[in-house]
């Protein structure tokens, strides 16, 4: 059997900053195989995005890979040579960011933008490096994508700017798309459209993506599985809908529970007490502790991560069994 | 860009016209030439056939109209002292000032660019801290006192330089040229760098400031992630959004330095604008300084039309038409 397209394995990414480390990664451990999507949920800071850019080597100083390995299609990338894992790159693993007003260089026409793509990983003219450029816009729905490679970002609103970071991110059909919120800067019925988009490239190519979001309504629908990030650490990780019916951890409850359309009319919004502990200097033991509403003293140790059920793992030492029972 | 180009050459002709009214209004007020022009001896009689010759005893307004009339036909007046039209003594004298104003400005490109270039993208390398050392005193050390240090090291001490004058020239287009010339461009070489040492520093700390900023872009980011080499991503994706800034303050700075590069051209004795109009101030040659006051606010509005023309053809979000 062919390894998995992407394993993570106990990826720690730390800051090394002048206050002390900030473990922004912290053992975080995954699986996403061909064709699959993997939604990788947490709040602001809980060490998501931090964890996709070590996937691609991309972590600046004064952050650096700590630990861990990332292997992808059973090759290691930490400590592969920059030379060697630029050609992966935009090639084999692509990226797309969150703002889509700030991914595209201001001062550069969209073709320039998508032929350096094509021509960075293959010896192609620059009439078919166009080519290519043209048919990727074309296939995100751009219309008139001959008249628009002349444009300039500016011309395009958000919506279109992100069709054009996904057209580059296809341009070389990688095996590994790593998707840091892409849709959260647009609003509604784009999202819908690039979900849409984003579901049928994995069904029809077999990429395998990671769906890094703080949308649970978003993973729900998109996602196979589900990794749940807090304080840097993968706090509970599974199937999608089972993670999403019956969670184990105290903190994937809390966030489901913070979604506003599962409330009742009238009822008042729940919310997690508290805020999100500073990462340098977290507390021993579960970092969720101090907003947790099952915490005891049992707690301060660090819990391990556990399999409560087949397939389902969290890091917790009192789980909400009794929804897993049920 | 034509709507542009019309609604800037019309503002350009205001700003000119302007200038022409304060400049004459301004030179007329100081000091009275004909105290220096004629001589003591000479009687009343005489004292009032040079003023009528000269034109001074005509009213402010009807002189400045006369001026005006006269600046439309290309005539700036002629010169008090040497008795030749302002305007042709200072396009003789233009092209050495243009010549050491172009070397200077293509010396801080070429020295500036690299140098901040490199100090923005290695900031803690030592090197970085030197050149970032190095640009305080370019900013600092006083222009005279520089000049007059390269004349003692490479031209008494070394003798690998002249230390005066333009050196052999080569008359193109009616104007004689120093740098086409071996000799020339020796001449050329200390003056150049002298006033150069300013603008090299200006452009190293913009550079730095501006690959700084844009390193921390997302789109520098992003440009990594679809694999493109460090090369490119420098020398495209940061480099032609720091020139925006560079253009704009060099282009200034250009401008700047042909109207005021007076220290240097004193300091090499070197036979431009600058020294035209400090000798001419000297003898309060009016002409002369009224002439060269409009040449140069010619020049700046003309630099900074170019200026915001470069800033349209850098940065595709500027248009020309929208507002001037």
């Amino acid at each position: 059997m062919s390894p998995p397209t992407l394993e993570v394995r106990n990826l720690r990414t730390h800051f090394f900053t002048r206050a002390g480390v900030v473990k922004a990664v912290d053992d975080v451990s995954f699986t996403v195989a061909r064709g699959k999507v993997l939604g990788l949920v947490g709040e602001s800071g809980s060490g998501k995005t931090v964890t996709g850019f070590s996937i691609l080597g991309l972590v600046d100083a004064p952050g650096r890979i700590a630990g861990g390995r990332i292997l992808f299609q059973g090759q290691d990338l930490v400590g592969l040579p920059d030379a060697a894992m630029r050609r992966l790159r935009g090639n084999r693993i692509a990226m797309i960011f969150q703002d889509p007003m700030m991914t595209l260089n201001p001062v550069l026409r969209i073709d320039t933008q998508m032929i350096e793509t094509v021509q960075a990983h293959q010896k192609v003219s620059r009439e078919e490096a166009r080519q290519r450029a043209r048919d990727a816009l074309g296939q995100v729905g751009i219309p008139s994508p001959d008249e628009r490679l002349r444009a300039y970002p500016h011309q395009f609103s958000g919506g279109m700017r992100q069709r054009v970071a996904i057209a580059i991110a296809l341009l070389h059909k990688p095996d590994l798309i790593v998707a840091d919120e892409p849709t959260t800067a647009l609003d509604v019925t784009i999202q819908g459209q690039i979900l849409a988009e984003a579901q049928k490239l994995c069904a029809q190519s077999g990429t395998a993506l990671i769906w890094i979001t703080h949308d649970l309504s978003v993973v729900a629908g998109l996602a196979d599985d589900i990794a749940v990030m807090y304080a840097g650490k993968v706090v509970e990780q599974g199937p999608v809908e089972q993670v999403l019916d019956a969670p184990l951890h105290p903190y994937t409850l809390g966030l489901i529970g913070s979604v506003p359309s599962r409330n009742r009319r009238g009822e008042p919004l729940r919310q997690i007490p508290g805020m999100t502990p500073s990462m340098l200097n977290l507390p021993a033991g579960c970092a969720f502790r101090a907003r947790c509403p099952r915490a005891e003293a049992r707690c301060a140790e660090p819990p391990p991560m556990a399999e409560h059920a087949p397939g389902r793992l969290a890091r917790c030492i009192h789980p909400h069994g009794e929804a897993l029972a049920a | 860009m034509t709507v542009f180009l019309l609604r800037r050459l019309l503002q350009a002709a205001g700003v000119v016209l302007a200038m022409s009214l304060l400049v004459f209004l301004g030179v007329y007020a100081i000091g009275d030439p004909v105290e220096i022009l004629i001589s003591p001896e000479a009687d009343q009689q005489e004292r009032e056939r040079a003023v009528r010759a000269l034109g001074l005893d005509l009213p402010i307004w009807r002189q400045y109209l006369v001026f005006l009339g006269n600046a439309l036909q290309g005539d700036l007046g002629r010169s008090f002292v040497f008795n030749e039209p302002a305007l042709r003594l200072i396009l003789d004298r233009m092209p050495a000032t243009l010549e050491l104003a172009i070397g200077a400005t293509v010396a801080a490109l070429v020295i500036g660019l690299p140098l901040g270039l490199y100090a923005g993208l290695r900031p803690n390398a030592p090197l970085a801290k030197g050149i970032m050392a190095g640009s305080i005193l370019g900013f600092s050390l006083p222009t005279f006192w520089v000049g007059l240090m390269l004349i003692m090291v490479f031209a008494v001490q070394l003798g690998w330089l002249p230390s005066t004058g333009r050196g052999e020239t080569v008359t193109v287009l009616g104007m004689r040229w120093s740098f086409l010339t071996g000799d020339g461009i020796a001449h050329m070489i200390m003056p150049a760098i002298n006033l150069s040492l300013f603008k090299i520093s200006l452009v190293i700390r913009l550079t730095r400031a501006g690959v700084r900023e844009a390193m921390l872009m997302d789109y520098v980011k992003f440009a990594r992630a679809k694999g493109l080499s460090p090369a490119r991503i420098t020398l495209v994706h940061v480099f032609k959004n720091i020139l925006i800034p560079v253009v704009t303050v060099v282009g200034l700075e250009f401008g700047g330095t042909i109207a005021f590069s007076v220290v240097t051209e004193s300091v090499f004795a070197w036979p431009g604008m600058g020294k035209l109009i400090i000798d001419s101030i000297n003898v309060l040659d009016r002409p002369v300084m009224v002439a060269y006051l409009m040449v140069i606010v010619l020049m700046f509005v003309t630099i900074n039309l170019v200026v915001d023309i470069t800033y349209s053809l850098l940065d595709p979000r500027v248009r020309l038409e929208g507002k001037a």
